[in-house]
């Protein structure tokens, strides 16, 4: 399985759809560092108002995420966290910390704009 | 009646499956959104710890009453290689896997009752509860 990864301008849009099983969350890290390389992108949202459950793991491989693509000159940003799963993650003890968050896409793209233009 | 299901953990797919009966298992019982997401996220928790230490297991989970209480209950049974120091692994932190070390102590926050027996070369049995309120 894989998440469609779409280019608008110099962002890559992504809305995460599917459960997300171990590997698949490995191939989408990939495919995101592949895609900015690929289309020269400064910045990611990564939308995850479908997205129903995050574990340990899915939680490192998004920071993970975030991270790499820092190192690689692009912004990333996490969009659309359920309620529950904000507060599962806080009671799990994970904290993203430093990982840019917003409401919902447009906030995102809004915060990705200022902050690249700021 | 008493609903009770079981999954085979032996690849990344039996996770999923764990986690997906886990949650249509909870629905059914009266659990909300959030105590949804705790109980599929200790699943998934549960079920990467066999998969990744032990290979193969199982995870059961069924519905519990107990004096009028209602709740779920899910066993995590494997017979692979043990846990050498239970209470190191029950510290935030702790990973010998390149994870995050959330994977147990957050299980036991995210559910009501936790507990674990583990023997060196014969295996894991964790048993956690979660009630209904």
């Amino acid at each position: 399985m894989r998440i469609p990864i779409l280019k608008l301008h110099d962002y890559l849009l992504i809305s995460v759809q599917v459960e997300l099983d171990d590997q698949t969350a490995l191939k989408f890290q990939e495919d995101v560092l592949n895609k900015i390389h690929e289309v020269g992108s400064r910045g990611v949202v990564i939308d995850l108002t479908s997205v129903e459950m995050i574990d340990s793991f899915i939680a490192k491989v998004l920071g993970d995420v975030v991270d790499m693509s820092n190192l690689m000159g692009a912004k990333v940003v996490l969009t659309g966290i359920q309620p529950a799963v904000a507060i599962t993650l806080i009671d799990m003890g994970i904290v993203l910390d430093e990982v840019p968050t917003a409401l919902d896409l447009e906030q995102g793209l809004d915060k990705l704009q200022s902050e690249l233009e700021g | 009646m008493q609903v009770q299901t079981h999954v085979d953990i032996n690849s990344e797919w039996g996770i999923v499956a764990a986690r997906q009966a886990g949650r249509k298992l909870a629905r059914e019982i009266g659990f909300g959104s959030v105590d949804q997401a705790r109980i599929t996220t200790a699943i998934s928790e549960l079920a990467r710890n066999i998969y990744l230490y032990a290979n193969k297991g199982q995870i059961h989970i069924e519905e519990l009453t107990d004096s009028g209480r209602r709740g779920i209950k899910i066993l995590a049974i494997d017979d692979g290689p043990g846990i050498k120091d239970v209470r190191r692994v029950m510290e935030d932190g702790f990973t010998t896997s390149g994870g995050l070390g959330a994977g147990l102590p957050g299980v036991k926050r995210l559910m009501d009752d936790f507990k674990i027996d583990s023997e060196v070369n014969s295996g894991t049995k964790i048993t956690v509860i979660k009630w209904l309120r």
